[in-house]
C-alpha cells in the first residue's frame, strides 16, 4: 500500500520528464547563471533534499523558469525567496530562516561547543597534577629505542 | 522450493541466534561452560544457514523468477548477470539479509579465535552479537521478507505474500522493474557492502566492551583484542564513504560529492565517533586514562551504526519518510532505545570498576591533545546530529518543516575541521606525560616556519580567500610535520643500525605499523583536505544554451558544441549524447561526451557528465536539456572543480595507510603458535 | 603497567552524579524525540472517522473559502498538481462528478499542491475544471491532512468528519459517486 503510494509519487514526478526544451532567447532574459545563483539557495519543494539548481525534473525546470520570470520583472533574491516561502513553506530555503524555534539551530552549536569546552577544561583541571620531573630530553635518537622497547613490551603482552 | 529453503534457513538461523544468546547468558550466570560452548557452536552455525538464504536469493535473482516480489523489484531481463547478483543488496529486503550475513560472518570469526585468556568475555560477546543478529533477522522474517511472492486473488487484486492466500493464483510478471539505474554504477555496487562491512565490524569491539563491563574487568584487554577489528571496521567505513562520494560525483550530476544529506550524515556519524575512539584508545593503552570515555564512545558508535542502518538504504530514491512508515521503523526505534538504555545503565553500574589513572601532567602533552581531538570530533558529531534531527523537531513543534542545507554544516564544521588539521600538525611532535610549551616549540619551529612558505606563496600569487590560505597552510604544516616524523625516525635507525635511509624508512614503518600507518593516513587526509579546499572554495560554474558550433566560456576553458546524437542501447536505454570540444588557454585539449540515459523500463533518466580530469582540476560538463534533433541546440551546465582529484588520490593514500596500520604483525605469529600448542596440549 | 605510585584517587562520586544525569537526560531526550517522529511518521493521512482539519483555501480567482463555511455539506477535497501524471487520470471524472452533484449541496475543492500558477491554470483549462481550485500556500493544507503524495482525495461528510479517503487517482466516475453517497449517508 505504502509502496504503491511511493510509486505513485515517483511516477507522478518522473513520468513527466520528457526531453525538455532548453532554448531560451538569451537577449533580454536573465542568464542561466543568474537563475542558478538564486536556485542554489532554494530546495526542490517536492523532491527530498535536492537543491533547485541541480534538480532534473520537469517541475524543477518550471520553478527555475519562474525564477527567470521574476528576475526579468526586476525582483531581487530576497523577494524571490520570500515568494517561494509563501508558496511552499520554509523548507524550500536552504537554511532555516532565523526566527522562532529556528534560532535553536543557530545557537545550539556554539552553546554545545562552550558547554563541551567547559566539561573538557573541568576534566583536565581535575586530572592535572603538578608537573613531575620532565622526561629525558627530546633527542630523537634517544627516544626511538625507548619507544621501540615500549612497543616490544606491549606486543609481547599481546 | 528455493523460497521455502531460503526462508526456513533464515528462521533456523534466527533460532540459532536466540538460542546462542540465551545459552551463553545462562551458561555464564550459572557457570556452565558447556552451555557457553554450545552457544558458540550455535553462533557458528548461523553463518552457513544465512549463506543458504543469501544463495537462495541470488539463485532467484539470476534465474529471473519474477513471481518473487523482490526479484521483480530489483532485476529485469536486460540486466547483465553480474548486476543481478549484486542486486542482492539492491533493495530493502535483500540488503537486510546481506547485513545479517555479514554480522554472522564476523561473529563467527570472533567465535573462532582462541578464547583461553578471555573465557569470561566469551559468553557476553556471543550474547551481544547474537542479539544484534537476531534483531536483523527478525526484520527480515517478520516484515521485509525477500521470499514473498506475487499472487492474483479471486477478485483480481495483486497480493504479496509468502504463503499462498486462499483462492489465489501465482502471478508471474513478464519482466522485472530492474535495478534503479542510479545503482548500476560500479561505485554503487561496492559502496553498500563496504558501508555494511564497516557498520557490522564495529559491533565486535562493542560486544567486547559490553562483555568486559559485564565481567567486571578492569583492564584494557577488550581494547587490545579488538584493536585490529576497530581499524578494519574503520577502514571499511571510510572506504564506503569515499566510494559513496565518488559515486555521487560520477553519477548524480550535481558537480559535487557530498551534499550533507541526512542519509550521508547517517553513515558519517559512526565514522566520526569511530575516529575519536581510534585515537582515544591509544591514550588508554599508553596511560590508562579515559576508560569510561572509551566505553561510552564505543557504545555511541554502535548506536550510531544501528541508527545509520536505520536511515540509509540501498534504494537511492527512497525518502526517509517512506522508510519510517514501514513497520521496521518502530522496530528499529525500539531496538535502539533498548540497547542504548541497557548499555548506558551497564556502564553507569560498573563505573567504579573502570577506575583509571586519569592524570594530566601538562596541557600540551600528547594525552591532552588527544583529548582535544576527541572534543572536536564529538562537537562535529553533535552538529551533524542536530542538523539531521532539527527538521523533525521543527515539524513537531511548529508544524513547519525546514531544510538544513550544506552551508549551515560547512560554516560550523569548517573551523572545527581546521582545528583538527592543526592538531594533526602539532600532536605528533608532542610527548606523553610532561611537556612544556618550550619543548613543543623547539620541535615545532622548523616545520612551522617552513610551512609559512605556503600561505606566503599563495598570498603572493594573489589568492585572496583567507579561509583557503589558512586551510592550505594547515595542510602544508601537517604534511611537513608528518614527513619530518618519518625522516626523524628513519634517521635514528640509520644512525643506530647503519641502514640506508630507504631501508630504514621501510623498517621503521614495519616495526611501528600503527604509528606510521597512522601518519600515512594523516598524509592522505592532507591530500583530501587540499582537494576539498580546492573544490569547495574555488569551484566555478556556468550554464548556457548553445546551437551547434557555438561556445561556452568558463575561466580559461572554452567549450564548443559539436552536435547531439540519439540512439538506443541493447540494455534498454535511450541515450542522448552531446559532443563538445574543449579548449584550455586557446589550445584544444580534448572531447567530452556528456549524455543523458533514459532507462525505458524504470522510466527514469540519468545524467552522466563528461569530465576532463587532471591533477589540477576537473572540467565537468552536464547535458541539461536539448531541442528536438532538427534544431540541434542544447543546454549545458559546466563546473570547474580545481584540485578535486586530490580528494580521490588522498583517499587511496588514506586506505593504504589503514592497511599498513592494520597489517598483522609477523612477530606475534610464533607467539600464537606456541599458545596454540600449549592450548592443544592442555586439552582445550 | 599502572605504577601504583601514580594512582590518583579521582573524585569519583561527585563526577558520577552529574555525569549520570547528563547522560541519562541526553539519551532519554533523544529517544523521546525520535519516538515522537516515529509516531508522527506512522500516522498516515487523516483517517476515516476523524474530524476533518480546518483550512482556508485562497482560490486562483481571488476568493477565500474556509472549511467552516462549508459545514453541513459534503465536501470533496482533492489534492493534485500539474506535474502529477496520475492526477490527469481522474481530472475529467472529478469535473463530471462535480457537475452531477453541484445542485445537491456537494462542494468540490481542488487543492493545488506545490505547483506553479501558470502550469496549474493551464491544467485546469485543459480538463475544463470549473469548481474552485487554489494553491496550497506554504503546504499548510496538505500538512493538516497529512497527505503523503498526490493525488489524494478526502470526502468529508456533513458532520465534519472524514467519510472516505482515496489515495491515488479514482479509477472511475462510479468510484467517486460511491464515496459521495457514502458521505451523504453518514
Amino acid at each position: 500500500m505504502r509502496q504503491t503510494l511511493a510509486a505513485l509519487l515517483l511516477a507522478g514526478l518522473l513520468a513527466a520528464v520528457a526531453p525538455p526544451a532548453g532554448v531560451v532567447a538569451q537577449a533580454e532574459q536573465p542568464t542561466d547563471d543568474e537563475v542558478n545563483a538564486i536556485a542554489k539557495g532554494l530546495y526542490c519543494p517536492v523532491c527530498e533534499n535536492v537543491p533547485l539548481d541541480v534538480c532534473p525534473t520537469l517541475a524543477c525546470k518550471q520553478w527555475r523558469d519562474t525564477i527567470r520570470e521574476k528576475l526579468a520583472l526586476g525582483w531581487d533574491q530576497a523577494q524571490i525567496e520570500q515568494y517561494f516561502v509563501e508558496q511552499y513553506g520554509d523548507r524550500v530555503l536552504a537554511a532555516p530562516p532565523a526566527r522562532g524555534l529556528n534560532w535553536a539551530v543557530y545557537l545550539i552549536p556554539p552553546a554545545v561547543f562552550l558547554l563541551g569546552g567547559a566539561v573538557l577544561v573541568g576534566a583536565m583541571r581535575a586530572w592535572r597534577r603538578p608537573p613531575a620531573v620532565s622526561r629525558v630530553g627530546q633527542d630523537p635518537a634517544a627516544e626511538d629505542p625507548y619507544l621501540e622497547r615500549l612497543e616490544d613490551e606491549l606486543r609481547a603482552r599481546g | 522450493m528455493i523460497e521455502e529453503i531460503g526462508y526456513s534457513a533464515l528462521v533456523l538461523a534466527f533460532g540459532m541466534a536466540l538460542y546462542g544468546a540465551g545459552a551463553a547468558a545462562f551458561g555464564a550466570k550459572r557457570e556452565r561452560p558447556e552451555l557457553v560452548e554450545s552457544a558458540r557452536r550455535a553462533m557458528l552455525l548461523s553463518w552457513p544457514l544465512i549463506s543458504v538464504a543469501a544463495l537462495a536469493i541470488i539463485a532467484l535473482l539470476v534465474s529471473g523468477r519474477y513471481d518473487v516480489e523482490y526479484v521483480a523489484k530489483v532485476t529485469s531481463s536486460t540486466m547483465p548477470p553480474y548486476l543481478k547478483v549484486t542486486a542482492l543488496w539492491g533493495g530493502q529486503e535483500g540488503s537486510l539479509v546481506f547485513w545479517s550475513w555479514l554480522m554472522a560472518a564476523f561473529a563467527s570469526a570472533a567465535g573462532l579465535r582462541r578464547w583461553d585468556r578471555d573465557r569470561d568475555l566469551l559468553p557476553w560477546v556471543i550474547v551481544v552479537t547474537m542479539i544484534t543478529l537476531a534483531f536483523f533477522l527478525s526484520l527480515v522474517i517478520f516484515v521485509e521478507n525477500p521470499f514473498r511472492r506475487l499472487w492474483l486473488d479471486p477478485v483480481g487484486n495483486t497480493v504479496t505474500a509468502f504463503l499462498r492466500p486462499a483462492g489465489a493464483r501465482p502471478l508471474i510478471p513478464a519482466d522485472g522493474q530492474g535495478l534503479n539505474p542510479l545503482l548500476r554504477h560500479p561505485g554503487m555496487i561496492i559502496h553498500p557492502p563496504m558501508l555494511y562491512l564497516g557498520f557490522v565490524s564495529f559491533v565486535i569491539p562493542y560486544a567486547f566492551a559490553i562483555a568486559a563491563l559485564v565481567a567486571r574487568r578492569t583492564d584494557d584487554r577488550w581494547i587490545r583484542v579488538t584493536r585490529r577489528w576497530t581499524l578494519v571496521a574503520w577502514l571499511f567505513l571510510s572506504l564506503g564513504l569515499l566510494l559513496g562520494g565518488r559515486w555521487a560525483y560520477d553519477v548524480l550530476g550535481w558537480g559535487g560529492y557530498w551534499g550533507w544529506d541526512p542519509v550521508e550524515i547517517a553513515a558519517f556519524m559512526p565514522f566520526l565517533s569511530g575516529t575519536a575512539f581510534l585515537h582515544s584508545v591509544m591514550v588508554q593503552e599508553k596511560k590508562g586514562m579515559l576508560k569510561h570515555w572509551n566505553v561510552l564512545l564505543i557504545i555511541l558508535t554502535y548506536v550510531l551504526v544501528i541508527f545509520g542502518t536505520f536511515l540509509t538504504r540501498s534504494g537511492v530514491l527512497s525518502s526517509v519518510h517512506a522508510f519510517a512508515q514501514s513497520a521496521i521503523g518502530p522496530m528499529f526505534f525500539a531496538f535502539i532505545g533498548i540497547t542504548s538504555i541497557v548499555s548506558v545503565r551497564l556502564l553507569l553500574d560498573r563505573w567504579g570498576t573502570l577506575r583509571g589513572e586519569n592524570q594530566l601532567n601538562s596541557l600540551i602533552s600528547r594525552e591532552s591533545l588527544f583529548l582535544l581531538n576527541n572534543f572536536l570530533f564529538i562537537i562535529i558529531l553533535a552538529v551533524c546530529f542536530l542538523g539531521v534531527i532539527f527538521p523533525l523537531v521543527s515539524e513537531l513543534f511548529t508544524g513547519q518543516t525546514v531544510t538544513v542545507g550544506p552551508e549551515w554544516y560547512e560554516r560550523i564544521t569548517g573551523p572545527l575541521f581546521a582545528g583538527l588539521l592543526l592538531l594533526m600538525g602539532v600532536a605528533p611532535l608532542s610527548a606523553y606525560g610532561s611537556s612544556s610549551w618550550r619543548l613543543l616549540g623547539r620541535q615545532l619551529w622548523v616545520p612551522g616556519s617552513v610551512s609559512l612558505l605556503v600561505p606566503a606563496g599563495l598570498l603572493l600569487a594573489g589568492v585572496g580567500n583567507w579561509a583557503a590560505v589558512l586551510g592550505f597552510w594547515l595542510a602544508g604544516l601537517v604534511a611537513l610535520v608528518t614527513l619530518y616524523e618519518f625522516w626523524r625516525g628513519a634517521l635514528a635507525r640509520h644512525r643506530r643500525h647503519g641502514e640506508s635511509m630507504p631501508v630504514a624508512l621501510v623498517r621503521l614503518a614495519g616495526r611501528n605499523r600503527r604509528r606510521y600507518g597512522g601518519y600515512i593516513i594523516h598524509l592522505g587526509v592532507v591530500l583530501m583536505a587540499t582537494g576539498i579546499i580546492g573544490i569547495e572554495l574555488f569551484q566555478t560554474e556556468t550554464q548556457g544554451t548553445l546551437a551547434r558550433g557555438e561556445q561556452l566560456n568558463l575561466g580559461s576553458h572554452v567549450l564548443v558544441f559539436q552536435g547531439l546524437t540519439q540512439f538506443n542501447t541493447p540494455d534498454g536505454r535511450e541515450v542522448s549524447r552531446a559532443e563538445l570540444s574543449v579548449y584550455k588557454d586557446g589550445r584544444l585539449v580534448g572531447q567530452l561526451f556528456p549524455r543523458q540515459d533514459f532507462y525505458i523500463a524504470a522510466n527514469q533518466p540519468m545524467t552522466i557528465p563528461g569530465v576532463r580530469s587532471t591533477l589540477e582540476e576537473d572540467l565537468y560538463v552536464l547535458l541539461v536539456g536539448w531541442e528536438p534533433i532538427a534544431q540541434q541546440g542544447a543546454t549545458f551546465k559546466v563546473f570547474h572543480n580545481p584540485l578535486v582529484n586530490f580528494v580521490w588520490l588522498g583517499g587511496f593514500v588514506f586506505i593504504l595507510g589503514t592497511l599498513v596500520a592494520a597489517w598483522p604483525d609477523r612477530e606475534t605469529a610464533p607467539l600464537r603458535r606456541s599458545v596454540q600448542a600449549a592450548a592443544w596440549v592442555s586439552g582445550d | 603497567m599502572p605504577d601504583p605510585g601514580d594512582l590518583v584517587p579521582a573524585p569519583q562520586p561527585r563526577i558520577r552524579r552529574w555525569v549520570t544525569l547528563l547522560v541519562w537526560g541526553a539519551v532519554l531526550a533523544l529517544l523521546v524525540l525520535v519516538g515522537f517522529g516515529q509516531v508522527r511518521a506512522q500516522q498516515g493521512p487523516v483517517g476515516i472517522g476523524s474530524r476533518a482539519p480546518e483550512f482556508t483555501l485562497s482560490t486562483f480567482d481571488g476568493r477565500q473559502i474556509s472549511s467552516s463555511e462549508l459545514e453541513g455539506q459534503v465536501v470533496v477535497v482533492n489534492f493534485w498538481a500539474s506535474w502529477c501524471k496520475p492526477c490527469e487520470q481522474e481530472a475529467r471524472e472529478l469535473e463530471l462528478a462535480y457537475q452531477m452533484y453541484k445542485d445537491q449541496g456537494v462542494a468540490f475543492l481542488g487543492v493545488d499542491y506545490v505547483d506553479i500558477e501558470k502550469e496549474a491554470l493551464a491544467y485546469l483549462e485543459r480538463f475544463e475544471i470549473s469548481y474552485p481550485n487554489g494553491p496550497d500556500l506554504g503546504t499548510r493544507i496538505s500538512q493538516a491532512f497529512r497527505t503523503q503524495g498526490v493525488p489524494e482525495t478526502f470526502v468529508i461528510g456533513p458532520d465534519g468528519r472524514v467519510a472516505a479517503v482515496q489515495i491515488g487517482p479514482y479509477e472511475s466516475l462510479e468510484a467517486i459517486v460511491a464515496h459521495i453517497e457514502l458521505a451523504r449517508g453518514s
